[in-house]
């Protein structure tokens, strides 16, 4: 017979298991060594949490009672795991990429980082989750009655009530050891975890146990097992074993929502999640394990039935069956089973509800009585971690008080029903974020509450019986005698399972409320944002294992700063601290030390106080919507861009106007020098015609009787005519060259025969100037094929220019020739002052002289005339300073000189 | 005593030319030929009117005039701008720096001794 003692010795070594497990676990984890922790293996057993006292001891209640209903709590978290590809992987995904903590934490993100969502949703799985606590207590305390039962040996402490908070202190102090060691940013739970996958494995050993005892140790075998659930469908009430369409898809479907919205379905699902590897594997090994545990479901119920006395309570045949037939080991193991069973369920459910209590309560509310303190010293840490374990002790405190309330008369399926549909509230609002972009906060705010008062109306109160809130007119009249508000029969639908009734009208009312009120209001843009990147989250984020939450927010950040400081900087800043980091790619982890670079890197562009507002709002927390920083970093962007721009064609500006300077100088001289053309050409003209004009009249009149002054004046007005043709001529020659119509004679000819004839025809000039040429003869001995006879035009030009604007004493002009490079190179250098520096460029120019000087002769069209002829001969004729005098320089290629024998 | 006048100008040809009519109407004529040197050679020739070219070599007609102006000794020394370039600007400028008369190149010759006896009278 087990002792009391040896009943508590047991349970003692298992919980020291339990804690060197999670111990270990942590350990292990810490020095992140081993692989093993982030398997698929150990993420779907931790999923067992699904698994409590309820559905260890009750299924098989539930079996006695109502045959194969309760299937339906297995089947819905099946379909959904089977289903895992359209929705829990985004639901998964969006978890790790935006560091979602609980369940109130997804859904106060996903609606604008609301924080009244994020206490509704705490409050309703607080008051959804605190029965179902009792229960585990009361399951436990129960299992400790069945032994105490019949044994007065040994059994001096039978005082249950002192077991249950025995238990709930255990518990407590086992989830603060474990779920508040650290504060892991991302909630994660390594030894939590691995201890609870322990238990998962104890619970379906412990099941199995039990079944295969009951089918071949008690039932015969499976042919025994099928005569026994004849009997008892016989045995049972009428319709109580028969399967009922609307309870059977009311059920699953409140089984599936739970397994979605259950604070520790969340946590182990989504917060405890390392990969989607795991939810992969998951798939297919949860629902293997649900059917493992409820293979033996059926028979251990109707063996319980058949072999036990009547009134046996049939959520305790799993112990009651190995007692009556004296397996103490077994009945020791059922026991450890279902221990385990409900201590998984409340450290899970207790670190949930603990987080969403602290997060969403007792922080923003400490926040805000010392908010100053808060941000600027460390303390928060501390103050987080108190928050914390003062959640837990709370949480557990409730499930006691409640435990003691309800006197645990209900029984344990009815109260995992209650909490069930409770917490389900909480999916209309979950699914449409995720699924909806035009979900908005105010709708999902309205569609909890109304699920919640409807829920708490239709099932909750009511299900504290005469004892409890409700009268029991009340129940049966409706409340002030309006029959359509009957609790359990709204609006008059009637002939509903309680349960069925609440589901039906709190889902109901709660998406109509849902999407109603999110039809007609405007969500924020913050909350735009936050629901686009919900609903497209499998369009953008990419599966990695491990640390998303983090690439999550510096690919944010990245955005964010490509629009700040151009795409190529940001880039490089990015990539330089990944590298810098060990890692790959252009996200680096946001480490203190990186957000200090980029926000110093963005104030360069922004300032320092747009920077770190920037910085606060994609890392969390600002009250300035991430739609109008965006807006800023555009605006800023584009004026880096134009203002860079801006610099570039201030640049090009430069130049150009530099050169339109130049140019316009140029035009400015040339337009002067244009009028004085003008007036020049006037003068040109006019000059010869006054003495043409002046002594044909003298002849005209008359009565010159000296011959020899006639013929005089005669001559004159003859030179002069000579004059007025030079100059039309002049003008003609330089307008067909101008307009390139003129017509080259090539010929061979030796550059010295060419000069000679160039001065010979300036000979006159030179005698009357007393000009003085130097020539270096041997040198001149270049055989040329040109226009030989408009090179020499050319170098007589030179050669007068040099005669008549020579201002030495004695004039001198130099020629030299040479060669260098395949280019003829003809200077013609005079000892005159030479030509100002401002006037170089601009002696080449037509009508330019640079002197009044009407001996001269001409209009100021020679180097013109020159410039031209050079360019058709294809040389070139350029002024040449630093010579002391007139240095002009004539070059001719002599490749282009063809050679003809 | 026959008057006398003082032809600047540097084109040769045109100064034996106005020199020719003028010593046949009478004239006595004295030449110069540099803009620089005009001003000292008409207070040195005193002469009883000016012939004044505008493009001459050094300086040119409206300067000459100018400081003719501005001298005691020649402010009304009656003078003949002759000039080869025809623009209205050139005769507004002569006016406004004094000028008796203003005649363009080519001129008639009976015109130049017409004008030269109307500013010199007797």
């Amino acid at each position: 017979m087990l002792s009391f003692n040896t009943l508590v010795a047991v349970c003692l070594l298992y919980v020291i298991l339990l804690f060197l497990v999670a111990f270990g676990a942590d350990r292990s984890a810490a020095r992140n060594k081993n692989r093993f922790l982030s398997s698929p293996l150990i993420y779907t057993l931790s999923l067992s949490v699904y698994c409590t006292a309820w559905t260890f001891y009750g299924a098989v209640g539930y079996a006695a009672r109502s045959g194969l209903e309760f299937v339906t709590i297995y089947l819905g978290p099946t379909l959904v795991m089977i289903g895992w590809w359209w929705f829990l992987r985004k639901l998964v995904r969006v978890g790790r990429a935006q560091r979602v903590t609980s369940i109130a934490d997804l859904l106060s993100s996903r609606y604008g980082k609301s924080n009244l969502l994020g206490v509704i949703v705490t409050l309703i799985a607080v008051i959804g989750t605190t029965p179902y606590i009792a229960l585990q207590l009361q399951s436990v305390t129960l299992a400790f009655s069945v032994f105490a039962r019949d044994r007065s040996a040994g059994w001096s402490v039978p005082d249950l009530d002192a077991t249950a908070l025995w238990v709930a202190g255990g518990l407590a102090l086992f989830t603060i050891l474990f779920g508040t060691r650290n504060l892991d940013v991302n909630e994660r739970h390594h030894g939590v975890v691995t201890a609870i996958a322990v238990e998962a494995v104890v619970k379906l050993v412990a099941l199995l146990a039990v079944g295969i005892f009951v089918v071949w140790g008690v039932g015969g075998g499976p042919a025994g097992i099928a005569q026994a659930v004849d009997q008892a469908m016989r045995a049972a009430p009428d319709g109580a074993w028969s399967i009922t369409g609307g309870r059977w898809v009311g059920l699953t479907f409140l089984s599936a929502a739970a397994f979605l919205t259950l604070p520790r379905m969340f946590h182990v699902l989504v917060v405890e999640n390392l990969g989607e590897r795991q939810l992969a594997v998951a798939s297919w090994a949860f629902p293997t394990y649900l059917f493992l545990m409820s293979l033996f479901v059926v028979p251990i119920a109707v063996v319980g039935l058949g072999t036990l006395p009547a009134g046996e309570n049939p959520d305790l045949f799993v112990l009651t069956i190995p007692l009556h037939f004296d397996q103490d080991g077994l009945a020791m193991l059922s026991f450890l089973g279902g221990f385990s069973s409900a201590t998984s369920m409340v450290i899970v459910a207790s670190i949930a509800l603990a987080t969403m209590v602290s997060n969403h309560i007792i922080m923003p509310l400490w926040l805000s009585i010392r908010p100053e303190e808060a941000t600027v010293s460390g303390d928060v840490r501390q103050v987080l971690l108190a928050a914390r374990r003062l959640s837990i002790i709370g949480v557990l405190v409730l499930g006691y008080l409640y435990f003691r309330m309800s006197g645990g008369g209900t029984a344990l399926a009815a109260i995992g029903m209650i909490s069930f549909t409770g917490v389900a509230q909480v999916l209309p609002a979950m699914a449409g974020g995720l699924l909806w972009r035009g979900a908005s906060r105010n709708g999902a705010a309205a569609g909890l509450v109304t699920g919640f008062i409807v829920w708490a109306y239709t099932l909750f109160l009511p299900s504290f019986g005469d004892a409890g809130l409700m009268s029991a007119s009340l129940l049966a009249e409706g409340p002030l005698g309006l029959a359509w508000l009957k609790p359990q029969a709204l609006f008059g639908v009637t002939g509903l399972d309680p349960v069925v009734h609440a589901v039906f009208w709190s889902m109901i009312l709660n998406s109509f409320a849902f999407v109603g009120v999110s039809l007609v209001s405007f969500p924020g843009p913050l909350e735009r944002l936050q629901g686009a990147q919900f609903v497209n989250v499998l369009d953008h984020t990419h599966q990695t294992q491990g640390g998303i939450a983090s690439a999550a927010v510096a690919e944010d950040l990245l955005v964010m700063a490509q629009r700040t400081m151009g795409a190529d900087a940001a880039q490089t800043l990015f990539q330089t601290q990944a590298s810098a980091q060990g890692k790959e790619g252009y996200l680096p982890d946001t480490t203190p030390d990186f957000m200090a670079r980029l926000e110093r890197e963005l104030s360069g562009s922004v300032g320092a106080a747009t920077a770190h507002a920037m910085i606060a709002q994609i890392m969390g927390g600002a009250t300035v919507s991430v739609d109008d920083l965006m807006a800023v970093a555009d605006e800023t962007q584009q004026m880096l861009v134009y203002s860079s721009q801006l610099e570039a064609k201030q640049k090009e500006l430069t130049t150009t106007a530099r050169q339109l300077s130049a140019a316009n100088e140029k035009l400015t001289k040339l337009s002067i020098q244009k009028d004085a053309f003008l007036s020049q050409i006037s003068h040109e003209l006019r000059t010869p015609m006054t003495s043409i004009r002046a002594f044909s009249e003298i002849l005209r009149d008359g009565g010159i009787r000296d011959a020899e002054a006639a013929e005089k004046h005669a001559s004159i007005i003859h030179d002069e005519a000579l004059r007025l043709t030079r100059l039309l001529d002049d003008l003609l020659d330089l307008s067909v060259l101008e307009h390139g119509q003129v017509q080259l004679n090539p010929q061979r000819e030796v550059l010295s025969k060419v000069l000679d004839r160039a001065v010979a025809a300036t000979q006159s000039l030179i005698v009357a100037e007393d000009l003085r040429i130097h020539r270096d003869l041997a040198r001149e001995q270049i055989v040329i094929a040109t226009d030989t006879d408009r090179l020499a035009q050319v170098f007589i030009n030179l050669i007068a220019n040099a005669a008549k604007y020579g201002d030495a004493k004695f004039k001198r002009l130099t020629i030299r020739v040479g060669v260098r490079d395949g280019v003829l190179r003809i200077d013609f250098v005079d000892n005159g002052s030479g030509i100002p520096t401002e006037s170089q460029v601009m002696i080449f120019e037509k009508f330019s002289r640079l002197t009044d000087n009407a001996a001269a002769g001409g209009a100021g069209l020679g180097l013109a005339i020159c410039r031209e002829v050079m360019d058709r001969l294809g040389g070139a004729i350029t002024y040449l300073p630093g010579q002391r005098g007139a240095a002009f320089r004539v070059t001719l290629p002599l490749e282009k000189i063809p050679h003809r024998g | 005593m026959a008057k006398q006048v003082l032809v600047i100008e540097d084109e040769p040809n045109i100064v034996a030319a106005i020199s020719f009519i003028l010593s046949r109407d009478g004239w006595t004529v004295g030449t110069h030929a540099n803009g620089e040197t005009a001003v000292q050679a008409v207070l040195e020739a005193k002469p009883d009117a000016l012939i004044l070219d505008v493009m001459l070599p050094g300086r040119s007609g409206y300067d000459i005039l100018q400081d003719l102006r501005a001298h005691e000794l020649t402010r009304r020394l009656p003078v003949l701008m002759l000039t080869a370039r025809g623009q209205r600007t050139d005769r507004e400028q002569a006016e406004r720096l004094g000028v008796n008369r203003f005649m363009t190149k080519p001129f008639s010759n009976a015109e130049v001794v017409e004008t030269l006896n109307e500013l010199v009278p007797g």
